[in-house]
């Protein structure tokens, strides 16, 4: 099956999630606990908005329209994006950063992984080069959940309430929908309801390690993927496409 | 088990050599060994592993450039260089192609790409049990950072004469 338009609009996704999450890490920079810190998140950062630049691009070719990377990041009103909504909650603090950071990494990883065996070559590439990158979030983000958990009195509570207040925000992350049924179908997209039990296994050894404890799943919010996002979103916008509102058409 | 002792070259590795020596634009590749790695300027491109592929094709220089991380800003001024250096040497026209498979690998680096970064005060990258201080050789090291100056290398500390130093993470 060739359907060059579902592709587009899956690696557009893929794309909206690593960009926003991406922005919303960038947000540290200059606010970390400590220098090296600052510096890591800066890097992971880094690693995600060059992975939504990745994503972009193919998507960009396929459109064949005019379409460009910047296009897709810069000129798309809220409605538009198509991101998991636990990448687009506003930093918190640190605790919230690192804890939203692990959960997602803990499903990219073998998100990634399986992508790499996708029939479409292009996203397996960038799944192959992505998979490292996140190998070594998983490991730093686990590490910072252990230690904040099993940490002082202050660190462990603030941690816990992170889990607490992202954990309704997971669901929405193995949540198949139309395209992803249409691609997994055509040997494309991955399938993310068969990633769940390894998502559950790594966040509850990491938890439990941690000495905190794992919620029990009594609620949930959806909508990123069709395009309801939370009210934090458009302030994110406004500052991630200040140049180009302010100055249509502007190039460096 | 057994010691390796001879790194075996991973397969891609061993292509892209071999690209080198059959090509027949040999000596644009050496143009391009003046080009450096912006944070490491004892490795070239080449040496690096970024440095995929030269055609050349009427006046045209075609460049194949891999990443070494997706978002690393340096990859910009690799290419600057790269069309910098040959622009000096004469060809004013190149195109470049970004590459993304195979992804690029720390297994590429070659042994004596490896001893120059070395000595030039980053611990190449070996397996994490295997991290040796560029300064006095100690293998008693702790890690202080995932992530150091660059999205390629982190931050350690030798136990022994104290330094702190990058490591170039095997990826």
């Amino acid at each position: 099956m060739s359907d060059p338009k579902a592709v587009a609009e899956y690696a557009t996704r893929l794309g909206d999630d690593s960009l926003i999450l991406g922005h919303r890490l960038s947000e540290w920079v200059s606010r970390a606990p400590f220098l090296e810190e600052d510096l890591a998140l800066t890097n992971v950062a880094l690693d995600f908005i060059g992975r939504a630049r990745m994503f972009y691009q193919y998507a960009a070719e396929l459109a064949g329209d005019g379409t460009t990377e910047d296009t897709l990041a810069y000129t798309r009103d809220i409605r538009e994006f198509t991101n998991l909504l636990i990448c687009e909650l506003p930093r918190g603090d640190f605790a919230f950063s690192v804890v939203r950071h692990f959960l997602y990494d803990a499903f990219q990883l073998p998100f990634l992984q399986a992508l790499k065996h996708s029939s479409d070559e292009r996203l397996a590439a960038i799944a192959a080069k992505a998979e490292k990158e996140s190998r070594y979030h998983l490991r730093r983000g686990s590490e910072w959940v252990r230690r904040l958990g099993d940490g002082t009195e202050e660190s462990r509570a603030r941690t816990q309430q992170a889990v607490n207040d992202l954990w309704g925000y997971t669901h929405e992350m193995f949540e198949l929908d139309a395209l992803d049924q249409r691609l997994v179908d055509a040997g494309i997209a991955v399938d993310i309801v068969a990633l769940r039990p390894v998502w559950e296994d790594t966040v509850k050894t990491v938890l439990t390690d941690a000495t905190l404890t794992v919620p029990e799943n009594t609620w949930g919010v959806r909508g990123g993927r069709t395009g309801y996002h939370t009210d934090s979103f458009g302030f994110l916008l406004a500052e991630l496409q200040f140049m180009q509102r302010a100055y249509p058409g502007l190039t460096w | 088990m057994v010691n390796q002792l001879i790194p075996l070259l991973p397969v891609e590795e061993l292509a892209r050599r071999q690209r080198r020596i059959d090509s027949d634009c040999a000596h644009i590749w050496d143009v391009l060994d003046t080009v450096m790695d912006p944070e490491i300027p004892v490795i070239s491109i080449y040496e690096l592993g970024v440095l995929q592929d030269v055609g050349y094709n009427e006046g045209m220089v075609k460049l194949v450039l891999t990443p070494t991380y997706i978002g690393c800003p340096a990859m910009n001024i690799m290419e600057e260089d790269a069309r910098a250096a040959l622009a000096e040497a004469g060809f004013d026209h190149v195109q470049v192609e970004t590459r993304l498979s195979p992804a690029w690998s720390t297994a590429w680096l070659s042994q004596p790409a490896r001893a120059k970064m070395q000595r030039y005060g980053v611990a190449a990258p070996e397996s994490d049990a295997d991290i040796k201080c560029p300064q006095c050789g100690s293998e008693q090291v702790a890690v202080i950072s995932e992530f150091g100056s660059t999205a390629c290398k982190a931050l350690y500390r030798c136990k022994d004469c104290g330094e702190p130093f990058d490591f170039f993470k095997a990826i």
